[in-house]
């Protein structure tokens, strides 16, 4: 049974208004129609390069962009497209955000008020102390500032900052980075967790070798828009996997011949009008890199490429 | 940890006896190697030219003004080390009591100036801060630029131009009235006549503070856990209160007492402006009369003030800012 669809993102895209040379401006468009779902209980991966735009991607949908970025395409939750007034009603209670580093920690407030996120009732108090016990964060923390927190426990504090409205969607940006194995895994079980409690859950990641451990659904991202989504079962056999990115995504695995693909992701000033892998697909034809790609519905999911022989 | 306070205290110790050490030399070499010559000035050019050479030589020797630089100058340390700070040349008093009246005088003036800049410039620069790029922050950051590069004297002459000559409103010059007994001057005269020196030192003052402060806010708005108070659905005015105004507290705490050496040197000039009676222009009259005792007076004073200033900054950033306390301890 299909779960219910808690968020779509169906064709967003981001640019920056650039000042180039004196007054001349230019759009920078970082994000480019990049579309993908999260339901309710599932973990939805983002997977792609570091530092080509994810991040975006989370702070889109929370409404937090910069000024000079503009916005296209639409999102929707639970069915609702989500404007403005409906992200302040429902954004820091019933999505929340982890970041990645300590940094996004106010550092001269003390761990617990921030958890807290102000609020002063005894309800409040045990829910905050319920939390940071459940990550094995004893009660002195709530009395310590970011500083004194090493990676591991500042990585768990953003989370208890998430789950103290208990939200409906959690998204999760880069939550790994700096962490060794285990504690990485450890942290990725806890958002595992939280889905299996019923919540949504969008990870965005470098790592696919840990996000196939943990998420139910994989969202391929390459150079600003994601060219695939499948069940992330079908990074168990390449026959399933149908973009040809996704196909070298999945060679580059240790343990699948660890073959790098030749070539850099094209930086967004470079990007032409039809798919972004063109230049390096081994399948690429002249027409992938000049015409749009339609979306095609696949079994699971849905692929961005032009290929005949797909199913 | 104890000794190491101890330690540190110690240190502290050393370090304001050199200070006072240098800047005395320092004042004293300078006022002894400047042109202006002491008896000349304190007997007058007439009285002098009117003495025989016997008279003049007789003078100099009663003054010492023969004696060789550094024996003067370790005279005098010697004695202020014993509590004597000598006599000024200008007043014909003990330099000590002297200080006491011009600091009466001047310091309460100083004060407000001092919390005023300081107020003032932490409220509109956060203001201008938060607002950055508004209309807001253009007026605020107009008015600190113009205000940073207008010379406080310059400042004193308009204001004395605008309040006393043309409104007449406030008084031109002196901490107290024209032609009343010192036992009838109440508060509120005082305070009157401080309203226009305080305002010149503390409309330059706020400038310099409002700018550091409005840069600090951007550098906080634009911070990653400003964003992610965003993120936790926070709206501006609480991300201000909640996370700004707490952090960006402790450099403008910094900046405020590293201004009291400000305040000092504006005081010198504004003094001069508005014939106020404090320790700006004593120092001016001693400098130009060549009164040694009262400017080394008057120098040590204020650099006792100012370390005193700066000391007190470090000591309550390291007893605010959790980073600095508790790092200290591991």
């Amino acid at each position: 049974m299909e779960k219910e669809e808690l968020l779509k993102v169906d064709g967003l895209s981001i640019s920056f208004r650039q000042y180039t040379r004196g007054l001349r401006q230019r759009e920078l468009p970082v994000i480019n129609d990049l579309s993908l779902t999260v339901r309710a209980g599932e973990m939805t991966a983002v997977v792609g390069a570091s530092g080509s735009g994810k991040s975006l991607l989370a702070h889109g949908i929370l409404g937090i962009l910069p000024y000079n970025a503009s916005v296209s395409g639409r999102i929707y939750y639970e069915g609702r497209e989500l404007d403005a007034p409906l992200r302040r009603h429902i954004v820091g209670t019933e999505v929340a955000l982890v970041p990645q580093s300590v940094s996004c920690l106010d550092p001269l407030m003390q761990v617990g008020e921030q958890v807290r996120n102000g609020k002063k009732s005894p309800s409040a108090r045990e829910r905050c102390r319920s939390l940071l016990n459940r990550y094995g964060l004893g009660k002195e923390v709530e009395s310590q500032y970011p500083f004194e927190l090493s990676g591991g426990m500042a990585r768990r504090v953003l989370i208890s900052t998430a789950l103290m409205e208990t939200p409906k969607l959690v998204i999760a940006d880069e939550p790994t980075p700096g962490l060794h194995l285990a504690a990485a895994k450890r942290v990725l079980g806890h958002f595992r967790e939280i889905a299996d409690q019923g919540a949504g859950v969008l990870l965005i990641t470098h790592d696919l070798e840990l996000a196939l451990e943990v998420a139910d659904r994989i969202a391929v991202f390459y150079a600003g828009t994601t060219v695939e989504e499948m069940p992330a079962e079908h990074f168990q056999k390449e026959g399933l996997l149908l973009h040809p990115y996704s196909q070298a995504l999945y060679r580059a695995m240790p343990e699948h011949g660890f073959q790098a693909l030749p070539g850099v992701q094209p930086y967004v000033t470079e990007r032409g009008p039809g798919c972004v892998f063109a230049a390096r697909c081994p399948h690429g034809k002249e027409e992938c890199g000049k015409t749009e790609i339609p979306v095609k519905e696949t079994a699971g999911g849905w692929v961005k490429c032009l290929r005949k022989e797909l199913p | 940890m104890k000794e190491k306070q101890i330690q540190k205290f110690l240190m502290g110790i050393l370090r304001v006896a050199l200070l006072i050490f240098g800047v005395s030399a320092a004042a004293f070499f300078l006022l002894a190697i400047s042109p202006i010559d002491p008896l000349q000035s304190n007997v007058g050019q007439g009285a002098l030219g009117a003495m025989s050479q016997e008279q003049v030589e007789k003078l100099k020797a009663y003054w010492g003004a023969d004696t060789p630089m550094i024996q003067r100058f370790f005279t005098w340390a010697w004695d202020f080390v014993r509590g004597d700070m000598g006599v000024s040349l200008l007043y014909r008093r003990k330099v000590s009591e002297i200080l006491w009246e011009k600091a009466a005088g001047s310091l309460g003036m100083m004060a407000l100036a001092w919390l005023l800049s300081g107020g003032m410039g932490f409220f509109l620069g956060s203001l201008a801060g938060a607002k950055q790029g508004k209309w807001q922050d253009r007026l605020i950051t107009g008015y600190s630029l113009l205000m940073a590069s207008t010379p406080a004297f310059f400042l004193a002459l308009l204001l004395l131009m605008i309040f006393s000559v043309w409104l007449k409103i406030l008084p031109v010059g002196f901490s107290v009235p024209v032609g009343v007994e010192a036992s009838q001057v109440s508060f509120a005269d005082r305070a009157v006549h401080a309203i226009l020196p305080a305002a010149a030192l503390s409309l330059t003052g706020i400038s310099n503070i409002a700018l550091h402060t409005r840069e600090k806010m951007i550098e906080v708005m634009e911070s990653d856990y400003v964003l992610f108070a965003r993120a936790r659905g926070e709206d501006t005015r609480r991300i201000i209160r909640r996370h700004c105004l707490r952090n960006i507290a402790l450099p403008a705490m910094t900046l405020q007492f590293a201004s009291v050496s400000e305040i000092f040197g504006g005081s010198v000039l504004v003094e001069q402006v508005f014939s106020y009676p404090g320790l700006g222009q004593a120092a001016v009259n001693a400098g130009l009369g060549s009164d040694v005792p009262l400017l080394l007076g008057i120098t040590v004073v204020t650099a006792v003030l100012v370390f005193g200033g700066n000391a007190l900054a470090n000591l309550l950033y390291g007893m605010i800012d959790p980073r600095i306390k508790r790092g200290d301890g591991i």
